[in-house]
């Protein structure tokens, strides 16, 4: 028996209404083993190494499905066997070594070898080869390959080095094929060792993946991927509900409430590795630790939470989440705005004589962010902060940070899906780092002994004691850990991802 | 027309052009927001950061950095995009005949609708029909084209969804064509399946730009044809015993259609440039969608070398309009 949708029935109504034949074509998704995702961001670049895209944490979704990191990582940010089985330190901390996986092919059906890995690492940390992450990548050389046995030198230690094997930047690519096709080849057709193969691309549209059969890790459950690419969050929206996608994510969350309860859709928010964050300046009003520990004081990060997300966030005290390395529950930022009206007091500030400065946020490039920054002007009108709110479109706040240009307060997101301190905390509060904002010899003389920290343990305790510092002298106001929303149809069991967007392998037929 | 027109009008032509790479160039460098900014690395440093600007060539002076492009345009090279890392021509060629073969769909779609309302109308003016259907032009006109563009999405793409509503073909398609030209090479090569899958794609996006620019021509065609309706060979025609349909059509629209085309022509060019928006909705990938992609990551080679071509294309349409509109009306020919 045929059964046909309420879509299908009136395209072909309206096929053979126009044309008075049925040449109305049904689309492939949701049928048999195709998962469609309406994704809300495009794909730039199949180079997931090099450039702007490699560092855009949502992409990653994408490359790997196609490309293999040198270290795997789970759903939770646990770190697992991925190309390289084996991986770690000499005693001494001046050696690495990796064990790479055998019996693995490259799409093109050519083996993967040790080779690979070390022509990826050498590429990747070349200077001027294009690797945003290249500063890391450069801290070993001299590799030396014994069968599927790799040492190299350690030219500085870098703690954090396995971490970033799993994540931006961190893959394996093709050393003879690239060689072969060039940047540009690759970028009309790549090849990696991943769960799915490149099918179709077409840019700003979308692109075609086929379950690779010889995947070592087992071939993946759908036959076919399909990624759209849906940037405008309502046409998502349209997507999920009117059936032309199994799965989106980033929808609104008033119309994810709508949406999740709707027939035969399902829907799951998990806590990711994104933070919203206030930027202090040292300069001006944020030069007096009162106004600062008011602006800290007098946030009801809660009300936020509830009332604007909907409950979809969690309040948060340092730049540290609950997943990452150097949570520290015990460290709280107390919401009382009578202490933070008393600390103004001091200070000779008060509603009637409130202390002046800007806040800088964008609009509409997270969830709610420049809501989010009206209702904080707003408790600090309360107890004697009067901010003006000065809209910006990204790039101009990418751009005064360089220039360490910031206000007084920006507001901004922070990710961090290694969830290493170094990369939350160190380079968002470390005054050498072109990212940081606040600049003050206390702080950096804090931080600067943690990078080459060789005890783990005492590293992630020195990182502990840096954000307690933070949050006592309030040098940054962290708000919220985000939450993402993933709409699914409910004959898809969809496994959520900390990094950032679910990953089509984490995708099963319920 | 005559050669020394010609050439004064491709003359001008160049100098407008060279005109909108000036502006562009220096607007985008303007403007807040520098691409360097957003490629920094967590542990770059300032020799790092400056060898980064080097190599885009974002070090030197303006002046010198808009003569460098100048003579690579003049070689027909628009350089390579910041952020797709592909030559600039390369990624326009291939999105270029997306936005052309929906923007020529929506203005065929525009003219019939705009040329029907005002027949329509002054067939039938001084009755209600006339009042009903300038009302109706009126909204028409007063909703803009991103407007309705999200208003299909949610009518005809949710609530009854009888039509795709992102992308340009089903994804579960090969069409195995060679070029980007889908309607053209799949009509030329009998791919009439995919054909229908495109038009099935391209349908809302195109009347989202096509109703504004319907009601304009309805509303000029219509009111010029009022004007020739009460001329003198439209009474001398009436006393041959034409029939009103024939008057209509073969008298007062001939003549009427000229200024209605000059003003399509400048139209055409705002749809172009509406195509922005309304790819983005539908997520259509022509240029307009790709040129705010290129904005936000502050892609200034591929910025310029999208606004160039929408200086050409406008060029282009201008230059059609202008031969269009002296081949049709007989003083400009002979003037």
């Amino acid at each position: 028996m045929i059964e046909l949708s309420r879509r299908q029935l009136l395209q072909g109504g309206l096929a053979g209404m126009l044309l008075g034949q049925g040449l109305g074509i049904t689309a492939a998704h949701a049928e048999g083993s195709t998962v469609t995702i309406a994704f809300n961001v495009n794909l730039p670049s199949w180079d997931p190494t090099t450039g702007l895209s490699a560092v855009n944490p949502t992409i990653q979704a994408i490359y790997r499905s196609v490309f293999d990191q040198f270290i795997g990582q789970k759903p939770n940010l646990e770190f697992q066997p991925g190309l390289l089985t084996e991986w770690g330190w000499s005693d001494d901390k001046k050696q690495v070594f990796m064990t790479v996986r055998e019996g693995v092919k490259w799409h093109d059906g050519t083996p993967f070898t040790a080779e690979d890995v070390v022509w990826s690492l050498e590429r990747a940390g070349k200077m001027d080869g294009g690797n945003p992450i290249a500063f890391i990548w450069s801290k070993i050389g001299n590799f030396k390959v014994d069968g599927n046995k790799i040492t190299a030198d350690v030219l500085q230690f870098e703690p954090t080095l396995f971490k970033w094997m799993s994540f931006l930047t961190g893959y394996v690519m093709p050393k003879a094929y690239f060689e072969k096709v060039g940047a540009e080849g690759f970028e009309a057709k790549p090849i990696g060792t991943g769960p799915y193969m490149v099918d179709q691309f077409e840019r700003n549209a979308f692109v075609r993946l086929k379950a690779n059969p010889d995947y070592w890790g087992g071939k993946p459950a759908f036959e076919t991927v399909v990624f759209k690419f849906v940037p405008d969050a309502t046409s998502r929206v349209a997507e999920i509900e009117s059936g032309s996608s199994d799965v989106t994510v980033d929808v609104p969350f008033e119309e994810y409430d709508r949406l999740k309860s709707k027939d035969g859709l399902a829907g799951v928010v998990t806590p990711v590795s994104d933070i919203g964050m206030i930027f202090l300046n040292n300069d001006g009003p944020m030069l007096d630790k009162n106004v600062r520990m008011a602006a800290a004081m007098s946030i009801d990060k809660k009300a936020i939470v509830d009332k604007l997300l909907r409950g979809y966030a969690t309040p948060i005290s340092t730049l540290e989440a609950p997943e990452y390395a150097a949570f520290d529950p015990t460290i709280v930022v107390p919401y009382d705005p009578e202490k933070a009206a008393e600390l103004l007091k001091a200070s000779g500030f008060g509603p009637d004589n409130p202390v002046k400065f800007t806040i800088q946020t964008t609009r509409g490039l997270k969830p709610k962010d420049f809501e989010m920054v009206q209702a904080i002007v707003g408790m600090w009108r309360k107890v004697g902060i009067e901010a003006e709110i000065e809209v910006y479109e990204i790039a101009k706040h990418y751009e005064l940070r360089a220039a360490d240009k910031l206000a007084p307060a920006a507001f901004y997101n922070w990710g961090n899906a290694i969830g290493d301190p170094t990369t939350s905390t160190g380079f968002s509060m470390f005054g050498p780092s072109p990212h940081s904002v606040w600049n003050t010899d206390d702080l950096d003389g804090m931080i600067g002994p943690l990078w080459g920290e060789a005890d783990e343990q005492k590293r992630i305790d020195g990182w502990k004691a840096v954000d307690k510092y933070i949050a006592e002298n309030a040098y940054v106001i962290p708000l919220i850990q985000y939450q993402q929303p993933i709409l699914f149809k409910k004959t898809i069991k969809v496994t959520p991802n900390v990094a950032g967007s679910p990953e089509p392998a984490q995708m099963s037929p319920a | 027309m005559p050669l020394s027109i010609i050439l004064s009008r491709a003359l001008s032509a160049l100098l407008t052009l060279f005109g909108v790479m000036v502006v562009v160039f220096v607007l985008v460098r303007v403007v807040p927001g520098d691409p360097i900014s957003m490629m920094i690395a967590p542990g770059a440093t300032d020799a790092d950061i400056a060898a980064l600007r080097a190599h885009y060539g974002l070090d030197l002076p303006i002046w010198q950095q808009f003569w460098v492009w100048f003579k690579q345009v003049l070689q027909g090279n628009l350089g390579t995009s910041i952020s797709m890392k592909q030559g600039v021509i390369t990624i326009i060629a291939q999105r270029l005949p997306a936005t052309l073969e929906l923007a020529i769909f929506a203005l065929i779609m525009a003219v019939i609708w705009g040329g029907f309302i005002a027949l329509v109308s002054t067939a039938w003016r001084g009755t209600w029909v006339e009042r009903a259907i300038d009302n109706f032009n009126g909204i028409m006109l007063a909703v803009p084209d991103f407007i309705w563009a999200l208003t299909f999405v949610l009518v005809l793409g949710v609530l009854v969804p009888v039509l795709p509503i992102s992308g340009r073909s089903d994804p579960s398609i090969d069409a195995g064509l060679a070029t980007q030209f889908y309607i053209l090479e799949g009509l030329a090569r009998a791919k009439f399946a995919f054909v229908w899958d495109v038009l099935k794609h391209m349908l809302l996006p195109a009347c989202a730009l096509a109703f504004p620019l319907a009601a304009v021509i309805g509303r000029v065609l219509k009111n010029t044809m009022m004007d020739v309706m009460v001329q003198d060979y439209i009474t001398l025609a009436r006393i041959k015993g034409l029939s009103s349909i024939r008057i209509l059509l073969q008298e007062a629209l001939r003549n009427a259609a000229v200024p209605a085309l000059a003003l399509t022509g400048v139209q055409f060019t705002f749809l172009i440039g509406g195509t922005v928006i309304t790819e983005r909705i539908f997520s259509y990938p022509g240029i307009g969608n790709l040129a705010i992609d290129a904005v936000i990551n502050r892609d200034l080679p591929l910025i310029q070398g999208l606004v160039l071509t929408f200086g050409i294309i406008f060029i282009i349409v201008n230059m059609a309009v202008d031969a269009l509109t002296v081949w049709l009306n007989p003083r400009l020919r002979h003037a």
